[in-house]
C-alpha cells in the first residue's frame, strides 16, 4: 500500500491557500471583506467539528450550539469579569474547552447507547435546558439582553484578529487530518459505516462515540470563544437552535465525511448570508433571503446529498473508473473468458 | 481432548416461540462441527446466542470452562469467539483492503492510537493484504466491498473473520445466495482454515452433501431442539434426521388432508 506523501496535491493546494488568505489583510483594506472572512474561518471551525460526529462518526447531533455557546459565555464572561488581555483570553479558550470536553463526556456516555434518532432527540433536549440556564442565571449571563465587552487590546486591530482565526483554523484542520487518518479515525468511520460490525470485530464502539463528541465538543468550544470575540457582544443566541441548524447546513452543503467540505460550506453560506441580505436595499424580497435559503437547502440535499465536495470527487472517482473499466474490456474482448454466457444466452 | 466450547440447556424464548430450546453441546478444541436443520430450526439464533448478538433466557455458555453468558458481544470477540454473518455484513463504503484491515487492527489491539497515520502500521496492512491472498480477493483491493458480487463479499466475510484471529470461528452459511459456480471456492478456503490452522470451527450450512466430509461432527436442530449430533455417517443413518431434515415430516404434513 502507498505511504501517503506529505505533498500530495491537496495538501499543496491547502498551503497555497492559506497562504493566499494570510496575505489578503495585506493587500485589501476593506474591513467587510475581512470580518466576512474571519466569520468564516470561526464558522468554518464550527462546521469541522460537527462534521467529526456526523461525518466522520455518524452521529446526528441537534445540540451542537451548546459547545458553541459555552465557548463564547465563557470568554465574554471571563473578559467581562476579569482585564481584557490575551493572557485572560487564552485561559478563557482553556476553561471553556475543559467544561465542554466535561459536558461533552457525561452527555455522550449517558445518551449514546441510544439509537440515532432518540439520540438527536435528546441532544436536542439537554441543549435546550442548557439555553434556560443562559436566559435564567442573569447574574452571570445578563440573560437574553446579553452585554458587550471590551476585546483584548491586541484584537483591537481586525487584521490580528483575521490571523489568528486563521491560524486556529489551519491548526485545528491539521489535528483532525491527522486524527481522522489514525487508526482511531478509522474505527470512527467503521462506526459510521456499521456499527453493529465494528462491535463485532471487537471494537467498543461507544467508547469511540464519546471520544468523537467530546473532540467535536472541544473544538466547538474554540469556535464559539473566537466569536465572541468578534462581536464583542454575547447574548443566548449564541446557544440557539440556529446555530446547530447553521453547522449542519454548512456540513451539508459543502460535503459531509470531507475536511475540506465543511470549510466550503461555510464559505458558501456565509457569502451568500452577507450578499443576499444585502441585496434586500433593492429587492424586498430578499429581506426574507432565508427563505430562498430554505429552497436552496432543499434543493441540495436531494439533488446533491454527498455536497460539494462528495459530489465533485464522486464525479472525478467514476470517470477514473470508467477509463478502468474501459481499458479492462478493451483487453477482455480479445479474450472471452470461460463461463460467460454467450449471446444465445446459454452458459459455455 | 479438551473443551473449547460449551453449551448448557441453552435456550431463548421469544414471546410464546422458543427458537431455540434446550441444546446442550460440546465442541472439543481444533473440532469441525457443522449445524444443520430446515429453514427455522434456530440455527442463526443458536450462533447469536453463543455469540452474544442476543442474550439466552436460559442455560448457559462456556468458553475454555469460562461462563459467558452475561459478556457483550464485543467481550466475547475479544476473547477469541469470532464470527461471520449470514446476511453480508461489510463496511459498504469502505475499500475491500480497509475492511480487512480495521479486523487486523482489532486483533493487533491498535484501538486508540492517534499520532501516527494509519497507513504507516505497515504489518497491519500487510497482514490484511496475506490474508486477502488467502480468500483469492488481491485484485480488487481497492474496490469499495459495495461494488464486489455477492460470492465475493461473502468471501470478504470470511476474510474479515480470518482477520480477527480467533481461536473459534462461528461461520453462518458462508456460501448462502451464492451461484453454484461461486461455492467450491469457498469450499476450498474453509478446506484451507481447517487443514493449515488450529481453529476450532462451527458451520451452519444448508447444502448437506458439502459438508459431509469436511465435518468431523454434525448436530441437527429442528424446531429448536437439538434432534441429532454425531459424526457425519451417523447422521446419514439416522431415520429421525432423513425424516425431519430431508423432508419426511414436511411431505406428510402437507400431504394430510
Amino acid at each position: 500500500m502507498k505511504r501517503q506523501s506529505i505533498f500530495t496535491t491537496s495538501n499543496t493546494v491547502f498551503c497555497v491557500m492559506a497562504v493566499i488568505l494570510a496575505i489578503v489583510p495585506f493587500v485589501s483594506d476593506s474591513r467587510t471583506t475581512l470580518i466576512l472572512l474571519t466569520q468564516i474561518f470561526i464558522f468554518g471551525i464550527l462546521a469541522m467539528s460537527y462534521d467529526m460526529l456526523l461525518g466522520y462518526t455518524g452521529i446526528v447531533s441537534f445540540g451542537h450550539a451548546m459547545f458553541f455557546g459555552i465557548g463564547a459565555y465563557t470568554s465574554a464572561i471571563m473578559l467581562n469579569m476579569y482585564e481584557s488581555t490575551m493572557a485572560i483570553f487564552t485561559i478563557s479558550i482553556a476553561v471553556g474547552m475543559l467544561l465542554s470536553a466535561v459536558l461533552s463526556f457525561f452527555v455522550g456516555l449517558l445518551t449514546l447507547r441510544l439509537k440515532s434518532h432518540y439520540y438527536a432527540m435528546l441532544t436536542l433536549a439537554i441543549s435546550g435546558l442548557v439555553l434556560v440556564v443562559a436566559e435564567k442565571w442573569r447574574t452571570m449571563t445578563k440573560g437574553n439582553d446579553g452585554f458587550t465587552f471590551r476585546a483584548p487590546e491586541f484584537f483591537r486591530d481586525r487584521m490580528m484578529f483575521y490571523l489568528f482565526a486563521l491560524a486556529c483554523l489551519i491548526v485545528i484542520y491539521i489535528i483532525f487530518k491527522r486524527f481522522v487518518g489514525s487508526p482511531l479515525g478509522r474505527v470512527l468511520i467503521a462506526v459510521r459505516e456499521n456499527e453493529q460490525r465494528t462491535a463485532s470485530l471487537g471494537y467498543k464502539t461507544l467508547h469511540y462515540k464519546v471520544i468523537a463528541s467530546v473532540l467535536a465538543g472541544v473544538v466547538a468550544s474554540l469556535a464559539g470563544s473566537l466569536y465572541a470575540v468578534s462581536l464583542r457582544f454575547v447574548n443566548t443566541s449564541v446557544m440557539s437552535m440556529d446555530i446547530t441548524l447553521d453547522a449542519l447546513l454548512m456540513t451539508i452543503i459543502g460535503g459531509v465525511g470531507t475536511l475540506i467540505g465543511p470549510l466550503l460550506g461555510a464559505a458558501v453560506i456565509e457569502f451568500a448570508q452577507h450578499y443576499l441580505s444585502g441585496l434586500a436595499r433593492d429587492y424586498p424580497i430578499f429581506e426574507r433571503w432565508i427563505i430562498i435559503f430554505g429552497i436552496i437547502y432543499i434543493l441540495a440535499v436531494i439533488f446533491f446529498p454527498r455536497g460539494i465536495v462528495g459530489t465533485l470527487s464522486q464525479k472525478l472517482g467514476e470517470w477514473k473508473m470508467k477509463r478502468k473499466t474501459a481499458a479492462v474490456e478493451e483487453t477482455f474482448q480479445k479474450v472471452p473468458p470461460p463461463g460467460i454466457a454467450d449471446e444465445s444466452g446459454e452458459w459455455k | 481432548m479438551e473443551t473449547i466450547l460449551k453449551t448448557s440447556q441453552l435456550g431463548i424464548q421469544f414471546g410464546g416461540h422458543k427458537a431455540v430450546d434446550n441444546v446442550t453441546i460440546d465442541i472439543p478444541k481444533k473440532h469441525f462441527k457443522s449445524i444443520i436443520g430446515p429453514n427455522g430450526a434456530g440455527k442463526t439464533t443458536f450462533f447469536n446466542l453463543i455469540s452474544g448478538e442476543l442474550q439466552a433466557t436460559s442455560g448457559e455458555v462456556f468458553f475454555k470452562g469460562e461462563n459467558i453468558s452475561r459478556r457483550s458481544p464485543v467481550e466475547r470477540t475479544r476473547l477469541g469467539l469470532g464470527r461471520s454473518f449470514q446476511i453480508t455484513n461489510v463496511f459498504p463504503n469502505l475499500t475491500v483492503l480497509e475492511n480487512v484491515r480495521l479486523a487486523v487492527q482489532s486483533r493487533e489491539k491498535i484501538r486508540f492510537h492517534v499520532l501516527r497515520h494509519f497507513t504507516s502500521y505497515k504489518r497491519i496492512t500487510e497482514g490484511a493484504i496475506s490474508i486477502l491472498e488467502q480468500v483469492m480477493l488481491t485484485n480488487k483491493l481497492y474496490m469499495p466491498a459495495s461494488q464486489l458480487s455477492h460470492g465475493e463479499k461473502r468471501k470478504l466475510e470470511i476474510a474479515m473473520l480470518l482477520a480477527l484471529d480467533t481461536e473459534v470461528l462461528l461461520l453462518d452459511e458462508p456460501t448462502a445466495g451464492m451461484s453454484l459456480e461461486e461455492v467450491p471456492a469457498i469450499l476450498d478456503v474453509i478446506r484451507g482454515i481447517k487443514r493449515s490452522s488450529e481453529k476450532t470451527i462451527l458451520l451452519i450450512e444448508h447444502k448437506m452433501d458439502m459438508i459431509l466430509d469436511l465435518s468431523d461432527s454434525i448436530m441437527v436442530l429442528f424446531n429448536g431442539r437439538l434432534l441429532a449430533d454425531g459424526t457425519p455417517q451417523e447422521i446419514m443413518n439416522n431415520e429421525t434426521v432423513q425424516n425431519a431434515y430431508l423432508g419426511g415430516l414436511y411431505d406428510e404434513q402437507l400431504t394430510m388432508p
